[in-house]
């Protein structure tokens, strides 16, 4: 998206774009696949026709990056020098820092995930011949890309169970490290009592130490326990092994950026964006999307050698599907939680926040469509890069959240 | 902002106890804060109060388990043992800090 916007702006300028391969995936996609809501073929497309006939793409797998000396070199031993690096490698599951979950997942037919592309497609195997038992969903540890997926999978599967008639051979459990059921407090008490409606239990602040594939059960690193006989993980997610390698990454491999203008913390010429950086936002699409607006616009400063006068300012825009043909809707950023009231999109016409509406569930199920064909060759999306307070009920914020809204 | 009395000076604090001015804490205070909830300090629950004061000047932000465990050399098994039930708070809760987010 980035390069596509860019090579439109920048017309005498070399693009470079290295990945892994040509499969581009719709990451959204993966929450569906297990339900067999979509099928594998809809989620793929080749990286070459997404990409601008301008820009350069190679393949290829990253072995470091020489900050120094603006150099990217491969595995393979190739070297690539530039004047500017745009990171934007994501983040990825990580069954391999939990005891037992990679071995789990491997080898334990009731061990399952579905953050990556095989997994989502293992779970929808296993999910065609379930006859019922102990359910459990299990986040790692946060932050996680969609933090709102594993809600929506609990929803899903609560559906899912009921149409295939075994609901109540179903237990299911919701079991997170946060307080609660969200990160933020007014969507939290919204999701929490969707929670409760579908008769998902919750296990707050779990936080967990192992899997034992022996008794399949969960450990708590404070010793609780909770039996599976199918269990769900989200496994911890971290940015890519060479930016830590490169001396470019955090503890969990994220690129320390400005919070308002992405650059680097390290050097003026290097970039991070989406789930790669360690902003506080949420690691969801839609804060990647309206990021690289920002970018895009600051960029175009920086190179020329001005102050870039943008700045992001965390917005998130997201579907909550909650099953039976309907989905919740939140907007927020970095100083406003979600609030109910009103989205007003353009075109076709305001949402309903925080409320479970049919509408809100065609504007996720629209969403592919627009990610192929608007998002990705960098079309200007219905949706503004800055959050708006019109339409939301502000009036449920104190004094206090209220000056970090103006601030 | 709500102020609270500990040790004979006010300090800032938001709605949870927590402090809110870095400056405001000194290593008397973190004795105060502990035994309010119950945590007698040792030596190695101060290798983490000390972890998290310097990082936090460093970065801004309040590390996570995660890091204290990768950067401080404190294990998450140990931290559980330290501060019991939740660590991330009441380590954070005593060294003067903010919780650490990393969860939005």
């Amino acid at each position: 998206m980035s390069a596509n916007r860019l090579s439109a702006k920048l017309k005498d300028w070399h693009i470079t774009v290295i990945d892994r391969d040509d499969n581009h995936r719709y990451q959204p996609g993966f929450l569906f696949m297990p339900f067999g809501i979509y099928s594998p073929e809809q989620l793929t497309k080749s990286r070459r026709e997404t990409l601008s006939k301008k820009v350069n793409l190679v393949f290829g797998e990253i072995d470091r990056i020489n900050g120094d000396e603006n150099k990217v070199m491969l595995t393979n031993g190739q070297v690539f020098d530039y004047d500017y690096l745009i990171i934007a490698t994501g983040v990825a599951p990580r069954p391999d820092q939990t005891p037992g979950l990679a071995e789990g997942i491997e080898s334990n037919d009731a061990v399952h995930e579905f953050y990556s592309y095989d997994g989502s497609l293992a779970l929808a195997k296993k999910l065609k011949n379930f006859q019922g038992g102990r359910v459990v969903l299990n986040i790692v540890e946060m932050p996680i890309k969609c933090p709102v997926a594993p809600l929506e999978f609990s929803f899903l599967a609560d559906d899912y169970f009921k149409t295939q008639g075994i609901r109540n051979k179903v237990a299911m459990t919701y079991s997170t490290p946060l307080g609660a059921a969200f990160t933020q407090p007014i969507a939290a008490k919204a999701f929490g009592a969707t929670l409760e409606e579908k008769q998902i239990a919750v296990e707050p602040d779990f936080m967990i130490m192992e899997v034992n594939n022996e008794t399949n059960e969960i450990v708590s690193y404070d010793e609780r326990r909770i039996p599976f006989d199918l269990l769900i993980s989200v496994p911890v997610n971290m940015g890519q092994d060479f930016l830590s390698r490169s001396g470019l990454g955090n503890e969990l491999n994220l690129v320390p950026v400005d919070k308002f203008t992405q650059v680097s913390d390290k050097y003026s010429n290097v970039f991070a964006l989406g789930d790669a950086n360690n902003i506080p936002a949420s690691k969801a699409g839609s804060v990647a999307h309206f990021e690289v607006d920002v970018f895009v616009e600051n960029f175009i400063q920086h190179i020329a050698g001005q102050e870039m006068t943008h700045r992001f300012d965390g917005h998130a825009n997201c579907f909550i599907e909650t099953g039976g043909g309907k989905a919740m809707l939140i907007d927020f950023n970095y100083n406003v939680q979600p609030l109910p009231g009103k989205y007003p999109y353009s075109i076709i016409g305001p949402m309903r926040l925080l409320k479970q509406t049919r509408m809100n569930h065609l504007g996720k199920m629209a969403f592919r469509w627009m990610y192929w064909h608007i998002l990705m060759p960098g079309r200007p999306m219905p949706v503004s890069a800055q959050m708006s307070l019109s339409g939301k009920e502000t009036e449920l914020l104190d004094h206090q959240q209220l000056a970090k809204v103006a601030s | 902002m709500p102020t609270t009395i500990i040790e004979g000076h006010e300090l800032s604090v938001d709605d949870e106890g927590f402090l809110t001015e870095y400056d405001q804490w000194d290593p008397q205070i973190a004795e105060a804060l502990a035994q309010a909830i119950d945590v007698p300090l040792t030596d190695e629950h101060w290798k983490v109060i000390n972890f998290l004061r310097e990082d936090f000047k460093a970065h801004g932000a309040t590390p996570t388990l995660r890091r204290v465990s990768t950067e401080g050399g404190v294990d998450t098994k140990t931290l559980f043992a330290l501060f019991p039930k939740k660590p991330a708070k009441k380590m954070s809760y005593i060294a003067g800090l903010p919780k650490p987010a990393g969860c939005v």
